[in-house]
């Protein structure tokens, strides 16, 4: 046995050592706790997200939902002079809007349900009935019976929110049978509006389309050939290191800066509309392009060398192996990270701010370059609002909208699985 | 000449199996460990060598898809049993990876990281002695002496090697684990370590794989032969080297396959 | 006859351009004598390509300048001598005029807007017209002048993959043109505005209160240390201060601890709190969060308020976790194995190791994750607009409201905007004082990643 190395040796540790075995004891228990800890707080996690979609859940789905009172009306006697005849015919809109069914409707529900009777019904009331009319000409020939939409603290009163005073004018009318709750299909086709029972999302939802599809026409093209450039053919000097800086900056830049950019420039300088579609697609395609080309080139570089070098070899030209190779093999990396991309524009409110996407719009944009507002700000201004009848709506509107994301993303992660090949 | 030792092997295996998933990596050894000579494991790459020597320390443990039939004593005591601390184990049966892996810490940290965790120092100055007494056994203090303080992956490949075995020593083990210490270094580091393992050698029970048959049986007196998963022979290190009993060990130590 | 309907027009030329020079090139490759060193889809797009750019980048011109020219010729007119002089009535006739000319406004409030509309109506359709003639015209001479140079030896497809590369470059320029344009943008107004209010005022000041008038003498409401305060207080104090523990012990826990099952959904999970839009957040902060806190704080004896700092940074800092955990998650994930390994076989429980070699191991890269989630913490705006409130107050109670640099953009651009007043502009300069910050922290943080990733490679 070597005697070289033997300095001060003191006695082998004695692991049978009341102390040592304490001290190990302690340790388990700490390693028990910290595992705790980790458990715990992916389950803290977990409960927030659960609690803001289950919050949001129980006060939207009401919003979805809405209050109907029986009115039965007989349009020969209400003094509308409209026949079967000019609803067919091409002026159909000019005929029925010379109609007073503001009138109509009051003097009915006056008549049938006492004096005021009209107020029980919501603004929107006249509208249903106007739709009614149009889809059912025979309306104007014998009486029927209709459900029209009743106003906002009638219809809380039934949901069970209501004011007591509220619940006494609705109680007699349940009673009745005059009132019932059903699928507020307003709120899918409808647009803005001042009363919480007569809002749509169609309006501002038709905005969200129109903007992302601008926004997916400018950032789709411009990022993917960026990535391309960057990734193939980019020789490695100043300028290429800028473009590359740029863009990582870019993507990391706060959205609202987006906003300032786009009135700045887009609006002032270039006057374009305010309020347009053009001018939202404009500025969320910058924000957005950043994310693609990131993605893009992440997409581009798994690409492995091999089959460049095998199309290479055959003699196709630098771009032709980009194009007709290295392109379609990337596509699925490029799509996921495309509609990450736009999942990310679509729920963008700020920048829509500062460009003005904030106006009243009581009806749905017709073009790209008329007034809109989007679904995330729509959200936005109705949340000013604190009235039963509001949050309902507001959150009944953030769950359409968590819906389509959902959608959105679901669909980048089946495209992520299905497509992509590992090398 | 060492005379035949009547004591008692320091560690013994009976009828270990060990697989993954459903492959099966080691088929029933049995093997003893003795506490004073340097027991070599030999054999051809992916024949479970490495995979044995872990399951002397439990480090299978960590791997999830791994099962372990069979028993593994350690001074008499099972130790896959229940009863049996897996973390006062590791300090008991030390390790030495195939690639040095120090932590990025100091290279007095390096060395006091395990004897810190047990708790085996009252205080710096008794610390102080850990580390030194740990580097001095290594070999590695005279070059690190002055320089305790910077950071251990800055030493070359040979030194972080003997720095890790350092590390293992400073929590007073009984039974030094390696894997394969020298296939990373370069022969003038490994011949350092190999007279490193001759002077631990009677201190503690050494283990070592090693693809190396030269080194085998340079350094080690007892050496078991490995063969997908089984053990084909296991004896004196003379004796299987001129004298093999088993053909295959035979061809392998003539280079006919490996 | 609308800027759209002539780039139609040209790329219907342009479509024509190109049946007609591949089908030249064709003829090329029927010869049989050599083979042509492009296909004929190549010759074809050569045509088509120098047909339609030089067209398309005349009208992009066009599209500005004849704006200028249309208002020119109406102002000249002699009707225009009857307008006001008032810039506003002005402006507000003319832009009248020029809706009843095209047809967007139905009827007339100015009679003189009604008198304008012709000369209008007769200046758009002639500038639209010279449009199209030059447009076409730029069209038919590329195109001829290509298809001259069409020959079987004729390189094409070198050609029009040297306009594609070009194309290539372009797209990636706009990366950099966008950079500029937010700098200098920014930078222009800002300067603007320290024109008015001094730039030590701005950065120094503790007293915000835009609405007030601009006195020559006194210290204007523009000091933005309150607003300052407030962004660092809910981004970088109380949202870190949720944010940081549950995102690092959530990566420990899914890297380290849980089994894949647990791993492959709540992973996820986490990335579903970072998709969710922030109005959304917001709003959730504003309605169910917010008075909860107040009423919280009044119990505890605070001045609470329903619009509180402690309420938005709190929903913060759940949105910011997935961005520390998955930082984090990367880092801890990229430490070697063999480090792992090597303490676990000294006898180190799991714990410990995580806690003395893994995560200082994986520090650089944690820190990098966190600058980069108050990079983005101090950026959000949905959130604190909906819930923390307007009050520029520099305090340090966690349920009273402040406000911050975000919430003021929105806030100084709600409403009328007049560019000049310095209350737009101190909403530039509030927002390149973000850009810079913001940018500051991301390249700090990329540098420290940058830093750590070469350590291990």
């Amino acid at each position: 046995m070597s005697e070289a190395f033997i300095s001060v040796d003191p006695t082998p540790t004695d692991w049978r050592d009341p102390a040592m075995q304490t001290r190990i004891r302690r340790r388990y228990a700490a390693e028990r706790r910290f595992r705790l800890i980790g458990l715990g707080a992916v389950l803290l996690s977990a409960g927030f997200l659960a609690f803001l979609l289950i919050s949001m859940a129980m006060n939207g789905l009401n919003g979805f939902r809405q209050t109907e009172l029986r009115l039965d009306v007989d349009l020969r006697q209400s003094g509308a002079a409209l026949t079967a005849a000019q609803l067919a015919g091409p002026d159909a809109e000019q005929a029925l809007a010379e109609v007073d069914f503001e009138g109509i409707m009051r003097r009915t529900a006056d008549a049938q349900y006492g004096p005021r009777g009209a107020r029980l019904f919501s603004p929107a009331g006249r509208l249903v009935l106007r739709e009614a009319v149009k889809a059912d000409p025979g309306l104007l020939t014998r009486p029927a019976t209709l459900w029209l939409p009743a106003e906002s603290g009638i219809d809380q009163a039934a949901k069970g929110h209501g004011t007591a005073e509220a619940d006494a004018r609705y109680r007699p009318l349940a009673e009745a049978g005059r009132a019932r709750i059903g699928f507020n299909t307003n709120f899918l086709t409808g647009a803005d509006a001042t009363d919480p029972t007569a809002v749509g999302i169609w309006g501002a939802f038709k905005g969200s389309l129109l903007t992302m599809i601008i926004t997916l026409l400018i950032a789709f093209p411009v990022g993917v050939l960026s990535a391309v450039y960057l990734e193939e053919y980019a020789p490695r000097n100043r300028w290429t290191d800028m473009i590359e800086v740029s863009i990582n900056n870019l993507a990391a830049v706060p959205s609202i800066i987006f906003g300032l950019l786009g009135l700045a420039v887009f609006l002032q300088v270039m006057h374009l509309p305010r309020s347009a579609p053009i001018v939202g697609g404009l500025t969320l395609a910058l924000m957005t392009m950043p994310v693609i080309v990131i993605a893009g080139r992440n997409a581009i570089k798994s690409v492995p060398p091999s089959i460049r070098d095998a199309a290479l070899g055959i003699g196709a030209s630098r771009i032709q192996v980009v194009f007709h190779h290295v392109i379609p093999l990337a596509l699925p990396g490029i799509l996921t990270g495309t509609i990450i991309g736009m999942a990310r524009a679509l729920g963008e409110t700020a920048p829509l701010l500062m460009i003005g996407m904030r106006a009243f719009i009581a009806s749905p944009p017709g073009g790209l370059a008329e007034p809109a507002t989007a679904l995330p700000v729509q959200i936005f201004l109705w949340s000013d609002d604190v009235s039963r009848g509001f949050v309902e709506k507001t959150s009944a509107a953030i769950i359409v909208l968590l819906v389509f994301l959902l959608a959105m993303n679901g669909l980048a992660i089946y495209l992520r699985n299905r497509f992509e090949k590992r090398w | 000449m060492d005379t035949e030792t009547l004591t008692a092997p320091k560690m013994t295996a009976r009828n270990v199996s060990v697989f993954y998933g459903p492959n099966k990596a080691i088929d029933d050894v049995s093997i003893d460990v003795s506490r004073e000579h340097v027991t070599a494991f030999i054999g051809p790459s992916g024949c479970g060598k490495s995979t044995f020597l872990r399951t002397l320390n439990r480090m299978n443990d960590t791997i999830p898809s791994a099962r372990f039939e069979g028993r593994i004593e350690l001074d008499g005591e099972d130790i896959y049993a229940a009863s049996m601390d897996v973390v006062q184990l590791r300090a008991r049966v030390g390790m030495v990876f195939q690639k040095p892996n120090p932590f990025p810490k100091s290279i007095y940290e390096n060395v006091a990281y395990g004897p810190r965790i047990h708790g085996l120092a009252a205080g710096k100055a008794e610390m102080d002695t850990i580390v030194e007494r740990s580097l001095k056994r290594a070999g590695l203090w005279d070059e690190v002496k002055e320089r305790l303080q910077e950071s251990g992956t800055a030493l070359s490949g040979g030194q972080q090697q003997r720095l890790c075995i350092a590390r293992a020593i400073a929590v007073d083990p009984e039974v030094i684990l390696m894997d394969e210490p020298c296939s990373a270094l370069d022969p003038i580091a490994t011949a350092k370590i190999e007279e490193l393992i001759h002077e631990l050698r009677g201190r503690y029970a050494i283990v070592i794989v090693t693809h190396n048959m030269q080194q085998a049986a340079r350094v080690s007196q007892k050496t078991a032969f490995f063969h997908l998963g089984t053990l084909i022979e296991y004896g004196e290190t003379t004796d299987i080297f001129t004298n093999p009993r088993e053909t295959r060990t035979k061809d392998y130590i003539t280079g006919r396959y490996g | 006859m609308s800027l759209g309907v002539i780039a139609l027009l040209v790329l219907g030329f342009g479509f024509i351009a190109w049946l007609s020079a591949k089908a030249r090139a064709a003829a090329f490759a029927g010869g049989g004598r050599q083979r042509p060193h492009s296909l004929p889809a190549y010759h074809g797009w050569y045509v088509a390509l120098w047909a339609v750019v030089p067209a398309l980048i005349f009208l992009a011109f066009w599209a500005f300048l004849s704006d200028r020219l249309v208002a020119d010729a109406v102002l000249s007119s002699p009707q225009a001598a009857a307008l006001p002089a008032i810039d506003m009535q002005r402006a507000a006739i003319l832009a009248e005029a020029r809706g009843l000319a095209t047809g967007a406004v139905g009827a007339a409030n100015h009679a003189e807007a009604s008198a304008l509309a012709p000369v209008y109506a007769g200046a758009i359709s002639f500038y639209a017209w010279l449009g199209l003639a030059i447009a076409l015209l730029l069209a038919f001479a590329g195109g001829a002048w290509a298809y001259t140079r069409l020959s079987p030896n004729f390189r094409a497809r070198t050609r029009v993959e040297r306009i594609v590369m070009a194309l290539l470059l372009t797209a990636s320029l706009i990366a950099i043109l966008t950079t500029l344009g937010i700098f200098l943008s920014l930078l222009f107004e800002t300067i603007r505005f320290f024109s008015m209010v001094s730039p030590g005022e701005f950065l120094f000041g503790t007293h915000w209160s835009p609405q007030t008038a601009v006195q020559p003498g006194e210290p204007s409401g523009f000091g933005s240390i309150p607003l300052f305060w407030g962004t660092i207080f809910i981004g970088a104090i109380i949202a870190m201060i949720v944010a940081i523990p549950l995102g690092l012990m959530s990566a420990i826990y899914l890297t380290q601890y849980a089994r894949p099952g647990l791993r492959r959904w709540m992973k996820p999970m986490l990335e579903v709190l970072a998709g969710v839009p922030t109005v959304v957040y917001g709003y959730f902060a504003a309605l169910t969060v917010a008075p909860a806190i107040r009423d919280l704080g009044i119990s505890l004896g605070f001045a609470a308020s329903t619009e509180s700092a402690l309420a938005a940074g709190l929903v913060m800092g759940v949105m910011i976790i997935p961005f520390v955990s998955s930082m984090a998650d990367d880092s801890i994930a990229a430490v070697p194995q063999a480090m792992r390994d090597g303490s676990l076989a000294m006898g180190a429980t799991r714990s410990e190791t995580i806690r003395k070699v893994l995560v200082p191991a994986a520090l650089p890269g944690v820190v990098g994750g966190v600058l980069l989630a108050v990079s983005r913490a101090i950026g959000e705006t949905m959130i604190v607009v909906m819930a923390a409130g307007l009050a520029a107050n520099l305090t340090a109670n966690p349920f009273a409201s402040v406000t911050t640099v975000t919430t003021q953009i929105v806030q100084l651009l709600t409403g009328d905007q007049e560019f000049d007043s310095p209350k737009t502009l101190a909403a530039f300069a509030l927002g390149m004082v973000l850009f810079l910050v913001t940018l500051a922290l991301n390249i700090v943080a990329l540098r420290v990643v940058k830093k750590y990733r070469e350590a291990y490679e």
